[in-house]
């Protein structure tokens, strides 16, 4: 038992840290990605014609929504034995907040007056054109802030993915604390890299979104 | 299959009390949460600059750092720093009510915010005491508007209580990974565990729409029986702004 907090454990465990802290933020980066493009094609998917569509992909996104990151995470790892783990963690990270992106969008496309729909319509625009000339460019700008924040809290979900033996920055922490039985210094240095990441993000979403009026 | 249903009656005993761990974890981490948003939310709308400071750094303290880190903290470095022992469960009950109490913080001093500036006033001409405003006037209107958002929270919550798992607390999870572990039935086992979270949440949302409905009525708005039953609201839940 060490009461104490162990510097010299603390500047020998942070490297260790930032060489998972890459791993962290590759997985947040490719997660928003595949978030940020699924979720939109979710939320034109549920603007669709027939309830044949719309109806299935929004009951699966609320299953989506409602069950724990950590179960869906954990479960897709043990059936796809043959994906590599972190392919495995970014695809469940990704599907889990498109489920919430989703959302974003159709709120940031119902925000498209009605107006711009009817004027389309009027200049008999085709559909494809209608969505690609002016409804997105509208919608999207709006919903930027939005993807932002789940950016910030994707980023703090990453822990998860040591579960499935991803080598991310808490693999990392919970390596070296078990080692050096240094779990103080481990642990601590873990959150407050965690800390110094977000708060600045946070900061600058928070900017953005007042920028853009909200 | 069939395999695994007999082993899922065997362990019957062993998945309820996990239930019960689960919903205990639930239950207690919002409690504690809820009374953290209050406090922190109320605090960062004193006229006092140390008392909105401290709100502040708390709040941005447990948001920053990560739950899953803050799980740990507790289980693992606190014994370590302080010679103090939480149990798993407690850790979990500790770290999420502090988690989601800063996030609720924000949703807190969202709402009051809310309220419009003539309610403050009225009741100020009206020589109301400060708790006796916030009592009768600002808090009934600024808890409507809180609902739907602590709904979101408290999903997220009890989404967050399969980490007991890692702290091998016996919670829900422990008890379907050893059905799964005896059978070898992945794909059933995690289904199950899924469709039981997801029935576990929208219970927790009608809970939700009934509180909501009964806030609204005292405020002599009156709304269908239909709104009892929908989902919850999708608006997201705000990580990084807050303001409104």
């Amino acid at each position: 038992m060490n009461p104490t907090f162990d510097w010299e454990a603390a500047r020998e465990a942070l490297p260790l840290l930032l060489e998972g802290f890459r791993v962290t933020l590759l997985a947040t980066v490719l997660g928003t990605l595949v978030a940020a493009v699924l979720g939109l094609a979710i939320a034109v998917a549920g603007r669709a014609p027939s309830r044949l569509v719309t109806v299935p992909v929004k009951a699966v996104m609320e299953f989506v929504r409602s069950t724990p990151l950590l179960v869906q995470l954990v479960g897709a790892a043990a059936v796809f034995t043959s994906v590599e783990p972190l392919t495995v963690g970014i695809a469940v990270l990704g599907v889990h907040y498109a489920a919430y992106t989703s959302e974003v969008y159709r709120a940031g496309i119902d925000g498209v007056p009605q107006g711009q729909w009817e004027a389309c319509r009027a200049l008999s625009m085709s559909p494809r054109r209608t969505w690609q000339a002016v409804i997105l460019p509208q919608a999207v700008r709006n919903v930027l802030p939005a993807l932002g924040n789940y950016a910030v809290s994707m980023f703090k979900e990453t822990p998860f993915l040591a579960v499935i033996t991803v080598q991310e920055m808490v693999f990392e922490a919970r390596k070296y604390g078990a080692d050096h039985f240094a779990y103080t210094e481990a642990w601590t240095l873990a959150g407050l890299v965690f800390l110094v990441a977000s708060y600045p993000t946070s900061l600058l979403m928070r900017k953005l979104e007042k920028r853009l009026g909200h | 299959m069939s395999d695994f249903f007999s082993t899922f009656l065997d362990e019957l005993p062993q998945i309820s009390a996990g239930l019960w761990v689960t919903l205990e974890a639930t239950v207690l981490g919002s409690l504690l949460a809820l009374v953290l948003s209050f406090a922190l939310g109320l605090m960062a709308g004193s006229r006092l600059l140390a008392v909105r400071g401290v709100s502040r750094t708390v709040v941005e303290f447990f948001r920053g750092t990560s739950l899953y880190v803050q799980l740990f903290w507790f289980y693992y470095a606190m014994p370590q720093l302080t010679g103090y022992e939480l149990t798993p469960l407690l850790c979990g009950v500790v770290a999420l009510g502090l988690n989601f109490g800063a996030y609720g913080a924000e949703i807190v001093r969202g709402a009051v915010n809310s309220v419009p500036r003539g309610q403050y006033e009225a009741a100020l001409a009206l020589n109301m005491s400060p708790v006796h405003r916030m009592r009768k006037v600002i808090l009934p209107q600024a808890w409507v508007q809180m609902i739907p958002s602590f709904t979101n929270l408290l999903i997220q919550l009890l989404k967050a209580t399969p980490l007991l798992w890692l702290l091998s607390a016996a919670d829900l999870m422990t008890a379907v990974e050893h059905v799964r572990s005896l059978t070898g039935e992945s794909l059933t086992a995690y289904l199950l565990l899924l469709a039981v979270y997801f029935v576990l949440a929208y219970a927790l949302t009608l809970l939700m729409n009934l509180l909501e409905r009964n806030a609204k009525r005292r405020l002599g708005l009156h709304t269908g029986a239909a709104g009892l039953f929908r989902t919850r609201s999708a608006e997201p839940v705000t990580t990084a702004g807050g303001d409104r």
